[in-house]
């Protein structure tokens, strides 16, 4: 165990747009830094993401997710003041006198890193649902496809029932008529769409239907799916007898939203809040993204679930923040992390961020 | 839509292209197999038709693969005789037994 054991001054767990920006940025600002992540490459979700970004040039605009992780991996590998673990995970958070101490294993092999500041930007899992047989092999999370049809060229089958029409459902379903696989229906418990417009528009114009209001069952099945049971609900989002249809899938795509993932936090009795707007439990922080551990930041996901352009941003206000923790306040760094949050701000303008700023005006009040 | 000729390993994409890697053999259940070295072994099960990842020991239900990512448990099988490996993120290599636990 000896020989393993390290001292850094600032350490990042995950290496997806959250993490690996604010990696550059404290690399950027002059300092040093260890980034560790648990895959074997960078880029968190963002490999698996074939659609073109939106937004600005600084975030990557008419990219696409993969690309932007390759470019990510060329700009680490460019700062010889940025050291990248790979295969590494994190998996035990201790506090002792002023230093964090994380639990990583390295190729199998554990190790400590004993370290004065720590970013956690772990992003964030898939939900699951309750409903009959929702444990049959053939219901899959939509990433989790997403994962198989875009990272690795597998189709997980035929003929898709897809579940949820948020931004994610959408454009894994659109996703998976590229890759020629059949999407019988998109189906959603709310009367409305609730993803992006552009995404929505293109799936329609495939012709695939998207049924609001409905709900799946149950699952169909021996050994697999062979096909799924929904229905329509009422206005209390309950089941209407009579509705049932049965659709002939091989696979059933969740795409029913993500929890942040908080593990590392909970194990330092960090405060956390449950507010469900932005994803579950996520943790408490201030203005700098410090949590309520000096000396720990969260960044992206993590902090509350919302999309790759805004866990960049964070991540460097999150890294801003410690490398000034570590290496001192200037006026470059005061400047420019008031830069990074009218950024954010901007953003945040859309109608679609609305339910994010009613979460973090909870989380502000503490509560 | 559904292919007469389905094949799980998608050949043709508008904008992804797949770098074939080296095919290895590898065995499921004792019978032999092919994937591409270092994919994760989930895929290779299922670019070979498999799906069933494990039986549950009490109620016998079958489960198979979910999360991807090394966060659900959903996938764990036995792999060269080590138990309770998670294949959505455990890379293929040449001659590898996996049997489900
Ligand atoms: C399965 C999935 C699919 C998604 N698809 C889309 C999409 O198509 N479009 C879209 O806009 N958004 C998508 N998202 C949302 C996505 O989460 C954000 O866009 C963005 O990737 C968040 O960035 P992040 O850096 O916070 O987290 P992530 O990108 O999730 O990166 C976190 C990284 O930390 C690593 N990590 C976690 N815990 C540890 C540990 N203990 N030790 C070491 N490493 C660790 C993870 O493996 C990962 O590499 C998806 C999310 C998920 C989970």
């Amino acid at each position: 165990m000896k020989g393993n054991d390290i001292e850094r001054k600032i350490t990042i767990i995950g290496a997806g747009p959250a993490g690996l920006k604010a990696a550059i940025t404290i690399a950027d600002l002059g300092g040093e830094v260890l980034l560790v992540d648990e895959n074997p490459y960078v880029g968190g979700q963002l490999v698996k993401q074939t659609h073109k970004f939106f937004g600005s040039k600084e975030l990557y605009c008419g990219l696409r997710g993969f690309e932007i992780a390759k470019i990510f991996e060329e700009e680490i590998k460019k700062r010889s003041n940025i050291e990248l673990f790979l295969n590494a995970c994190a998996v035990g958070l201790y506090l002792e006198n002023n230093k964090k101490i994380v639990a990583l294993v390295k190729n199998e092999k554990l190790m400590k890193i004993t370290t004065d500041v720590l970013i956690i930007a772990t992003g964030a899992y898939e939900n699951f649902l309750l409903f009959e047989n929702n444990d049959l092999p053939g219901v899959y999370g939509a990433g989790a496809v997403q994962t198989l049809v875009n990272q690795y060229g597998v189709r997980p089958g035929k003929s898709c029932l897809m579940v949820g029409s948020g931004n994610i459902g959408l454009i894994v379903a659109y996703q998976l008529l590229q890759a020629d696989i059949e999407v019988k229906a998109v189906i959603e418990i709310l009367p409305k769409v609730t993803g992006w417009y552009v995404h929505y528009a293109k799936l329609k114009r495939c012709g695939v239907p998207i049924l609001t209001s409905h709900t799946i069952l149950k699952a169909i099945g021996k050994d697999e799916v062979e096909g799924a049971v929904i229905c329509k609900v009422n206005r209390n989002l309950k089941p209407i007898k009579g509705t049932e249809k049965r659709l002939k899938v091989d696979f059933i795509c969740l795409a029913v939203g993500l929890t942040p993932f908080t593990d590392l936090l909970w194990q330092i009795n960090a405060k956390l809040l449950y507010i469900p707007e932005l994803g579950g439990f996520v943790p408490y922080y201030d203005e700098n993204y410090e949590t309520s551990i000096p000396g720990i930041f969260v960044c992206g996901d993590v902090s509350g679930i919302e999309e790759a352009s805004t866990a960049m941003i964070e991540g460097e206000i999150a890294g801003i923040s410690a490398y000034e923790k570590i290496y001192g306040k200037r006026k470059e760094t005061e400047a420019l992390k008031e830069k990074k949050k009218k950024e954010l701000f901007a953003l945040r303008k859309g109608p679609h961020s609305k339910k994010i700023l009613i979460g973090l005006k909870k989380l502000k009040n503490g509560y | 839509m559904p292919k007469e000729n389905y094949n799980p390993r998608i050949e043709i994409h508008p904008i992804l292209n797949f770098e074939k890697k080296k095919l290895v053999k590898f065995y499921f259940e004792g019978k032999e197999y092919y994937g591409y070295e270092d994919e994760p072994i989930a895929c290779a099960l299922i670019a070979n038709g498999i799906k069933v990842f494990h039986i549950t020991k009490e109620k016998k239900r079958k489960r198979g693969f979910f999360c991807a990512i090394g966060r659900c448990s959903s996938c764990l099988m036995k792999v060269d005789g080590k138990k309770n490996v998670m294949v959505c993120i455990t890379r293929l290599k040449e001659g590898m037994k996996i049997e489900r636990q």
